[in-house]
């Protein structure tokens, strides 16, 4: 029952504000808020009452569709793998609401749409139904498509079709996979399909991995399937930024571990080099590219590429290090690239313009939100002691026994990274204070400081205490590694 | 029992439409209530259906040539419900062209008890003699508009018409010479024993039945009468032509393939020719879909693409038990998730175009500021068109893609993704336009929606998202009327 609350509050939410008459429009952030925050106090609670330990809990099973070759589920249920996510989607729902108090177009509209992509979240990190799974992993284009076309910046319609194409080729691949997988096991249960031994399937299964990759791959975004992310970001709502680049992106890398490298992990360990190629090229493509951009959110949204290439690297590794670094990276950056988006909305609340060469000097005008801009620029540039540190660490630990060439490309990536944050922060937070910028406020709302405060103090805490996390992982991952040794 | 019990759902609604000529003949100038005896006979048939079904009334009579089952009780009610929807939709449009009120729906309830019996007909006489029933209204109905283009319409679509019928009734002709009899099952028997001899000429029947049913199918390559028919037909018929009269067809084709023409020598051949189809229709429809600009065009495309998906059921039959029925069972529920996803979405354009007096897709922009829930409506048909949950046709193509992986035909089942991939592309653009925000209002006057127009759609669109988040009792429906093609 836990999680089937968990899951469906935001959309219960949604449903309510969208029956609320014109005239309450303004309380539809109020309910969000609610939603959002009672979302996340179940989350936490579900956190800390989880035994440690490999399998699933909280787990709930009704047959839904009983019928012979189409014999679906609805099951959840989480592991130390999923249960790390699901907190971190329900804390970037709270902040997401709470950067979008601003709205004033179409309140309640936004509002749902927003609890309705959380519930779409929230359903692919407990799905333990592979329909079901896809049945969310699907449910989350609508919400996001009208997201960015109504309240998006820009060339917005362009950039929310050019979003949802790209997730539906991925995912019709994906389909293919697991209707595949589904005929050959006879089941869509994830957890059964995790311990099955294929037969002869309609197509080989390494295709079969490769579709289920490839669909999972666009949402990562692997170079050369990333265009959408840059342009998503940047004509996206921050709200919308913040989700798509805290937890939408986390779906494919969740994917990657649960599905593929799960279910089929012989061929896992054929396409281990496949990870480590295109991880490390996407590290310094995205890194080389970040150093071009002018707008600061398609500055951030390529970094993203780059931060995640080496979620993929980590992957490569196919060992417990490696994988608990990507899945410590999944979750740093969601929370590094959370802020990165909520401080740059802020300041373009003010300011109205995302161009680098316009900005300036804000350090003057707004110290609180240049600080919040440099602790978070560091922290994704990998400083000791701040969360992204121990994550790429991990990864590069994970993988350098497999793929040494691969890791060391990514640690000069890692360099690059060091350089376009540095870079961007000098031009932006730093230097001469511009005039026009002189009337602005700096973050002066409540709204403003809980959301910036509670994303700093969570990667200071994964940094100096990852054991809150990697404790719960391990059995997990060590159980997955375990299949891979077979 | 007495055989004309079996066919009392049909005869309620041929009653009907006589005593709605007669009212007219009586009191020509009191037309009102008109609209209100067709649905009342509708609800009579519906309710005649069901009671044949909770007795569990399951005969055939008329020596065999008809036969009430679990699969025509489920058809009759889907037709009968289509029936209703098109009445619905079509009464304003009725009274604004204002004349002939009583045949324009004697002729819509005679198309709609014709449909109803192709759906229980098993015998190759009477479904021909079914399909002109439900063909002819139907014809004379795409050319009732006042225009020229309605006309052209009404013309092609009898042209082309007749030359299908001719094609089906060069198949049947060779049938029967082969096997000597026109009743399905005695055909099933004689291709049981004697398929491999006559293997070619059985092909060529076959080929010469799916060409003339894929005119109704609006496959490729037999959809040229498509766009043209829709555009020109009045919406409210476009829309029974593009439910009701398709998903007949594939009724008939499960009943004549699955039931008739089964025997595993012959099936693996005729699936392949459905497979390919399919794979064409998909992509051909899709493609032109694409570079369309007026709504109802647009809709025959989408249509054209969607008898695609249909067809993948057909050919995902594999000679095998269950797996026979999940593939059938996969087509019901297509037509029942299409139904209400292609009505909801003929009727918000129905009612959108009423009030722009436009059926160009760019005169939707910023639809949704002026007609909210009209926006929503189309929405969400066009987001179940595409396969977006939470919606009936998410399940519906999920199902019917999966019963293509269980036959193991997975290049038709990427063809088949690849294409709803394509598809998105054309109803979300719609979508993106209607929720565009526009600085300047452009229809100031305030949408107004008929009663009967709001009441209907909001019955599909509510039934496109209450299956789209709990399909199994319709799931289940369907299985059972499938289950009747079982062997062994």
């Amino acid at each position: 029952m836990e999680l089937t609350a968990l899951v469906f509050l935001p959309a219960a939410a949604a449903v309510l504000i969208l029956l609320l008459p014109q005239r309450y429009a303004k309380i539809s952030k109020w309910i969000a808020l609610a939603a959002a925050i009672a979302a996340l106090v179940l989350s936490v609670v579900l956190f800390f009452s989880f035994e440690h330990g490999a399998g699933y809990q909280f787990v709930e099973r009704y047959s839904w569709i009983q019928i012979a070759g189409f014999d679906i589920q609805y099951a959840l249920g989480v592991d130390g793998l999923s249960l790390p996510l699901v907190v971190l989607t329900t804390f970037l729902t709270v902040a997401a609401v709470l950067v979008s108090f601003r709205i004033n177009l179409r309140e309640r509209a936004y509002f749902a749409s927003l609890l309705v992509l959380a519930t779409s979240v929230l359903g692919v990190f407990t799905a333990l139904d592979f329909l079901m799974f896809f049945l969310f992993w699907e449910l989350e284009l609508f919400p996001m498509f009208l997201l960015i076309t109504i309240w998006g910046s820009g060339r917005r319609d362009y950039s929310a079709t050019k979003f949802v194409l790209y997730t539906l080729a991925g995912s019709a691949f994906m389909l293919v996979g697991i209707l595949t997988l589904a005929s050959s096991a006879g089941t869509f249960d994830l957890e059964i399909l995790a311990s099955s031994v294929f037969g002869s399937t309609m197509i080989p299964l390494s295709v079969v991995f490769a579709f289920l990759f490839v669909g999972f791959a666009v949402k990562l975004p692997i170079v050369p399937l990333h265009t959408w992310l840059p342009d998503a970001h940047s004509d996206a709502p921050t709200a919308v930024s913040v989700m798509l680049a805290g937890v939408l992106l986390k779906m494919g890398g969740y994917g990657i571990i649960r599905t593929c490298i799960t279910i089929l992990p012989d061929q896992a360990k054929d396409f281990d080099i496949v990870f480590a190629t295109i991880g490390a090229l996407s590290v310094l493509y995205g890194a080389f590219v970040t150093f071009r951009q002018t707008d600061v959110k398609r500055l951030i949204a390529y970094s993203s590429v780059s931060h995640m290439g080496l979620v993929l690297l980590g992957l490569s590794g196919l060992g417990v290090t490696g994988l608990a670094g990507a899945t410590y990276q999944m979750l740093a950056h969601g929370l590094i690239t959370g802020m990165l988006f909520v401080v740059i909305g802020l300041m373009y609340d003010r300011t109205h313009t995302r161009e680098i060469s316009q900005l300036g000097g804000l350090a003057r005008q707004m110290p609180l939100l240049a600080t919040g801009l440099v602790f978070a620029g560091f922290a994704s540039v990998g400083l000791p002691s701040l969360a992204g540190f121990i994550a790429e660490i991990t990864i590069f630990l994970g993988a350098f026994q497999a793929f040494e060439w691969a890791v060391i490309l990514a640690i000069f990536g890692a360099v690059l990274s060091a350089g376009y944050i540095l870079w961007t922060l000098q031009r932006v937070v730093f230097g001469p204070p511009k005039s026009e910028w002189d009337s602005l406020t700096d973050q002066n709302q409540w709204w403003e400081h809980v959301p910036v405060l509670g994303l700093a103090a969570l990667i200071v805490l994964l940094g100096v205490y990852p054991a809150i996390i990697t404790d719960m992982l391990n059995p997990t991952l060590e159980f997955v590694v375990a299949r891979l040794s077979i | 029992m007495n055989p004309f019990e079996l066919i009392s759902p049909q005869l309620a609604i041929l009653i009907g439409a006589g005593l709605i000529l007669v009212y007219d003949a009586i009191f020509p100038k009191d037309n009102r209530y008109l609209p209100w005896m067709a649905l009342a006979a509708i609800a009579v048939s519906v309710s005649f259906a069901i009671s044949l079904a909770v007795r569990g009334e399951y005969h055939v009579g008329f020596e065999g040539t008809y036969s009430v089952d679990k699969f025509s009780v489920f058809f009759s009610v889907v037709f009968a419900g289509i029936g209703a929807a098109v009445v619905f939709a079509s009464m304003n449009w009725v009274d604004r062209v204002g004349r002939r009120k009583s045949e324009y729906y004697a002729l819509l309830l005679t198309a709609t008890a014709g449909l109803m019996f192709l759906a229980g007909a098993r015998d190759l006489i009477t479904i021909f003699i079914a399909l002109e029933l439900s063909s002819i209204p139907q014809y004379i109905l795409a050319g009732w508009g006042k225009d020229e283009r309605s006309g052209e319409s009404g013309l092609k679509y009898l042209l082309l018409g007749s030359i299908a019928s001719a094609l089906l009734l060069f198949g049947m002709a060779l049938l029967y010479g082969l096997s000597g009899s026109t009743f399905v099952p005695e055909i099933a028997t004689f291709i049981g024993e004697n398929a491999s001899d006559n293997r070619s000429l059985l092909i060529l029947a076959s080929t010469l039945i799916i060409a003339g049913f894929g005119f109704k199918m609006a496959l490729v390559p037999f959809q040229m009468w498509v766009p043209d028919v829709y555009e020109g037909a009045p919406t409210p018929v476009a829309a029974f032509l593009s439910v009701g009269s398709k998903a007949a067809a594939f009724a008939v084709v499960l009943r004549i393939f699955f039931e008739g023409l089964n025997a595993e020598i012959l099936s693996n051949d005729w699936a392949m020719i459905f497979a390919v189809l399919a794979a064409i229709s998909m992509t051909v429809g899709n493609i032109f879909a694409l570079v369309q600009s007026n709504i109802k065009r647009m809709l025959g495309y989408s249509s054209v693409a969607q008898a695609g998906n249909f067809a993948i059921g057909l050919a995902a039959i594999a000679v095998v038990g269950q797996e026979f029925t999940l593939a059938a069972s996969a087509v019901l529920f297509f037509v029942v998730a299409y139904a209400f996803t292609n009505l909801a979405v003929f009727i918000a354009v129905i009612a959108i175009s009423r009030h722009l007096e436009s059926d160009d897709i760019n005169a939707y922009e910023g639809l949704a500021k002026s007609a909210p829930l009209l926006a929503l409506a189309l929405g969400i048909g066009l987001i179940s068109l595409t396969g977006i949950p939470p919606s009936a046709g998410f399940w519906a193509k999920l199902y019917i893609f999966n019963a293509a992986a269980q036959a193991d035909l997975a290049w038709l089942v990427i063809v088949a993704v690849l294409n709803s991939v394509l598809a998105a592309f054309y109803y979300l653009r719609i979508v993106r336009l209607m929720f565009r925000n526009v600085e300047d209002q452009i229809g100031s006057a305030p949408f107004a929606i008929p009663k009967s127009i709001g009441f209907v759609l909001g019955i599909t669109v509510l039934g496109v998202l209450v299956f789209g988040f709990f399909p199994t009792p319709i799931i289940s429906v369907a299985r059972e009327a499938a289950a009747i093609f079982s062997i062994g």
